[in-house]
């Protein structure tokens, strides 16, 4: 079943055409990469589904209904800016505000969020930072304290935006590997620029300048240590149209 | 000194300085974690026209400058978020337009003349028992404000898109904030003077936040430290009888400046 759903969408910002024409389905346990140049619309795209902006043409269903429904099922991971890296906050506090509660304690955190919050920095991997002052951490380790954030309030699909960005090789490889174990339960849509990265880990890649072009990948890389850059990527673009 | 415990202005002065101290710590710690000091700074100077109002239509200095304040906070919020790329333009008006407005006022004032240092640099030793009152109730303001909707302020204040995805009303706290900062300033302006606010308000809460892992940790030291430096200062004042505020600010930045090398020490 499809759990995103976008046809004939299109947007503008002051009257600047950001996307024309957008169509496209998201099946359950895709692995989605969104590609494109910077301005070209990815992070316009990423604010409809999440429904930070109003859609001005066009439909989006997430679940069969409006975005602005389904909040609660979509995790979403910003980008890595590393700013506000100062802030007094621990990590654990950071992944509970990922946390959708029924009721909140008047003061301090209830013992079911903390719980929720031990168990998704858990599954990034993360657990023993958890007392730790965010600024502490380094760019891939706060990346996945952000994936946690976003797991907390268990969400059925995962939209990371550029979460690799400011993270060195080794790192971007690690969240990488995360995102394809988590996938194993969770849509991902992945904004990226890491194109070879996405390449080895991407069950759809499509490429949005303004306009949409999808391309279907299916002949995934067995090992994902064989050279495979942005060259092959292209090769392998060209031989599928 | 301990005979001077026995002067009533002296009591009124201490007080008056625990309470505001504690109030600036923990709004102090909300404007430097949301970056707002200039903003804060805009706030300060735009409450003289304020005072300048209440002197000349004969109202409570408090309310004056607490009615104009939260006015100018109430708009540097609208132009956070219509017009965020003229933010600093806007706030450099408002701060000399405050002023402005204040002086002409005053000097309009018949038979009355104010003591504008009073209002620059503090005037912490005519603190009044309604002004002790006025303090109290704002210090009871922030606090229950502070634990009802801590976490709120907390997700707004570290990351703002993120917690209006989590459905938080972003636009309101960040004005909450804003409007708590007018009115902590006001109070501020008693004990330090309003060129100084600036200072009360980000040094103890620069050392503080150095030495907390959470914002309500550094909210509590930043309130401790504050309160140290102004009792210290306005030891140092009555002692050597020099200016009250600028005491208070110097043992301030005095004590910050040990801090910072202290921790260099450390971390050789």
């Amino acid at each position: 079943m499809s759990v995103i759903e976008i046809k004939n969408l299109s947007f503008a910002y002051h009257k600047h055409n950001v996307l024309e024409e957008i169509n496209l389905k998201v099946q359950e346990r895709d692995f989605l990469a969104i590609i494109g140049p910077n301005g070209g619309g990815k992070s316009t795209l990423l604010k409809l589904i999440l429904g930070i902006e109003t859609i001005q043409k066009g439909e989006i269903e997430t679940f069969g209904e409006k975005p602005t429904k389904n909040l609660s099922k979509i995790g979403y991971v910003p980008q890595d800016t590393n700013i506000n890296t100062d802030f007094p906050i621990k990590v654990i506090e950071v992944v509970m505000m990922g946390h959708i509660g029924t009721k909140q304690p008047l003061f301090g955190y209830a013992k079911e969020e903390i719980m929720c919050a031990r168990g998704a920095l858990a599954q990034v991997g993360m657990e023993e930072f958890a007392q730790k002052k965010i600024g502490e951490l380094s760019g891939g380790q706060r990346q996945r304290v952000m994936i946690a954030r976003a797991l907390c309030a268990h969400p059925k699909i995962l939209v990371l935006d550029e979460p690799t960005s400011n993270i060195d090789v080794d790192g971007q490889q690690q969240i990488y590997e995360l995102l394809k174990l988590l996938n194993k339960s969770i849509t991902i849509i992945v904004v990226s620029h890491a194109i070879s990265m996405v390449l080895g880990f991407a069950s759809k890649i499509v490429h949005i300048n303004k306009k949409m072009t999808s391309h279907k990948f299916n002949n995934k890389k067995e090992e994902p240590s064989e050279h495979f850059c942005e060259v092959e990527f292209f090769n392998t673009l060209k031989e599928a149209t | 000194m301990i005979e001077a415990l026995s002067y009533e202005f002296i009591q009124n002065a201490l007080i008056a300085g625990v309470l505001v101290s504690i109030a600036s710590g923990i709004i102090g710690s909300l404007i430097v974690v949301n970056r707002m000091v200039f903003l804060a700074g805009g706030i300060a100077h735009t409450a003289y026209g304020g005072i300048g109002l209440a002197v000349f239509f004969g109202f409570p200095i408090f309310l004056g400058a607490s009615i104009f304040s939260v006015i100018s906070a109430l708009i540097i919020s609208f132009i956070t978020f219509n017009h965020r790329n003229r933010m600093d333009t806007f706030i450099g008006l408002m701060w000399a337009v405050g002023m402005a407005l204040g002086v002409v006022l005053i000097d309009l004032t018949p038979g009355y003349n104010i003591d504008l240092m009073s209002y620059l640099f503090g005037s912490i030793l005519a603190v009044s028992h309604n002004d002790l009152y006025y303090m109290g109730g704002l210090l009871f303001v922030i606090i229950f404000i502070m634990t009802f909707w801590y976490r709120d302020i907390l997700a707004v204040s570290y990351d703002s898109q993120y917690a209006s995805l989590r459905g938080i009303n972003v636009k309101f706290f960040y004005t909450l904030i804003l409007v708590l900062s007018a009115l902590t300033v006001v109070v501020a302006i008693k004990v330090v003077g309003l060129i100084l606010v600036i200072a009360l308000l980000t040094i103890p809460v620069y050392i503080a936040e150095k030495l907390s892992n959470t914002l309500s940790i550094m909210m509590i030291l930043s309130g401790f430290f504050s309160s140290i430096f102004t009792l210290f200062g306005l030891y140092i004042s009555y002692t050597y009888n020099i200016a009250s505020g600028a005491a208070i600010i110097l043992i301030s930045a005095l004590s910050l400046f040990l801090f910072l090398i202290i921790n260099k020490l450390r971390l050789l």
